[in-house]
Parts: C-alpha cells; sequence; structure tokens
C-alpha cells in the first residue's frame, strides 16, 4: 500500500479539471492506497458546507482523508463552524509530514 | 526529527500567483525544521530572487516607499536563506538558465545557482522527496 499526498489549490467553480483530482484520489483509495487531499489556497471554497462540498464530504467517506488548510479558510472567511462533514482543518506543515514521511504527492 | 532532503520546483513569476506564497510557507516549515530542500526555478519563477526588483510608493493610498513597505520575492529569498543557515540546513536554489536568460533576469541576488531541468532530476533522484508545484 502507497502513501498519498494530492494537494488541490484550485477552485472548481473556476477549474473545471478539479473534479478528475478528486477522481485520481477516490480511485487511488479503491485500489488500496492511503490517500490524502490536501485542499489549499482557493482549492478550500467548497470546503464550505454547500452543494460543492458533497463530493468532498463523499470522498470522506469512501476513506480519502480530507483536509484543508487552515491558514487558506481564515483568508476566505470560512470558519471551522462552516466546513463540511468529513473535512478536517490542519496546517500546512501536514504537507511537509507526508514529505518527510515519504509520500508521493502531487499538486495541482 | 530526522534531517530530509527535500526538493522543489517551482513555476510561477512573482507577484502572479498564491502559490509563490505557499511555496514560501512550505519552505519556511523546512527551514524551522532544520531540513536541507533544493529549489529548482524553471519559467517565470526564476525572477523570483532578480536582485534589481525595487520597492515602490502607492500614489493611490498616498503612501511613499517606506510606508507601502512593498514586499519582495528577492527578500523572501534571501530571508529563506539565513533562516536556512540559521536552523542548521541549507538552501540549494537554482535557476533554469535558459529560463533565465528568455527573461533577461541573470542579476540573481547573491548564492543563486544556474542550471539545467537536468539539475531538478538529479535532486529528485537523490532526495527524500520531491513536490513539484506546477503552473496552469
Amino acid at each position: 500500500m502507497a502513501k498519498y499526498l494530492l494537494i488541490e489549490s484550485r477552485d472548481p467553480f473556476d477549474a473545471a479539471e478539479v473534479g478528475n483530482h478528486y477522481e485520481v484520489a477516490e480511485t487511488l483509495k479503491k485500489a488500496g492506497n492511503e490517500v490524502t487531499l490536501f485542499l489549499v489556497e482557493n482549492g478550500v471554497l467548497p470546503a464550505r458546507k454547500s452543494p460543492a462540498s458533497e463530493r468532498l464530504t463523499a470522498l470522506s467517506k469512501a476513506g480519502v482523508t480530507v483536509l484543508a488548510d487552515a491558514f487558506s479558510l481564515k483568508e476566505r472567511g470560512i470558519g471551522d463552524g462552516s466546513v463540511a462533514e468529513g473535512i478536517g482543518t490542519s496546517p500546512l506543515e501536514t504537507v511537509i509530514d507526508q514529505l518527510e514521511a515519504g509520500a508521493k504527492a502531487v499538486w495541482h | 526529527m530526522a534531517k530530509k532532503t527535500l526538493t522543489f520546483l517551482m513555476m510561477d513569476a512573482p507577484f502572479e500567483s498564491p502559490r509563490t506564497a505557499t511555496a514560501f510557507r512550505l519552505l519556511e516549515i523546512c527551514a524551522e525544521r532544520g531540513h536541507d530542500v533544493n529549489v529548482f526555478a524553471y519559467e517565470g519563477a526564476v525572477a523570483l530572487p532578480f536582485s534589481k526588483q525595487k520597492p515602490h510608493a502607492n500614489a493611490v493610498h498616498g503612501h511613499d516607499v517606506d510606508e507601502e513597505e512593498h514586499p519582495l520575492p528577492k527578500d523572501w529569498v534571501a530571508g529563506l536563506q539565513n533562516k536556512f543557515a540559521d536552523k542548521g540546513g541549507k538552501l540549494e536554489w537554482t535557476n533554469c538558465g535558459l529560463c533565465v536568460d528568455e527573461r533577461g533576469v541573470g542579476e540573481a541576488i547573491d548564492g543563486i545557482g544556474r542550471g539545467t531541468p537536468g539539475d531538478h532530476w538529479k535532486w529528485a533522484e537523490s532526495s527524500d522527496n520531491t513536490l513539484v508545484i506546477g503552473t496552469k
């Protein structure tokens, strides 16, 4: 089982391929890997509870660890109370933690 | 925590993308942890350590140069170089030479190397891990 870190920096309302990145996360998880989807910059916008967050909640239920950068959330006025189910908040240090641990990292 | 060697590739030109700020935040975390880090700057990112960047006033806000405190990426790179040294790590920064020539940004701050994408490949081979922060 490999460890994957998928970093999503883009807003799905602006970049249609974000959905493909989510799909990669789901596929890697189904293949038995340990997968973290880390949202940063405008990638955190769908973390706010909304129809757009449902895909992220579903990924979490499928076993993908979904985290949103706390700084990016704060910059965009998304408080802890408005983050959708299944999405954790995390400092950016998590990215370095995972690189240290040898995760295969992909930035989008 | 064991010391690690991590390699990053950056592509965005200064003053354009939040990816640059995030990349610098990642580098600062590595510095705090005493890691050795390689940065290969490709395409527009080679202008990040360009030494001729200058701060400016902001007439719209009525600020002179000092009041505006315009942030310059070359100063952030220099600050990171110092922080890595203070914390026992090392920051190796290499600019893609052809990208530099295309843009006329050969005058970099001290400590910036010149190389080719092959250097990035060698670093990726020898590092504990690599993150490529691609542009659009």
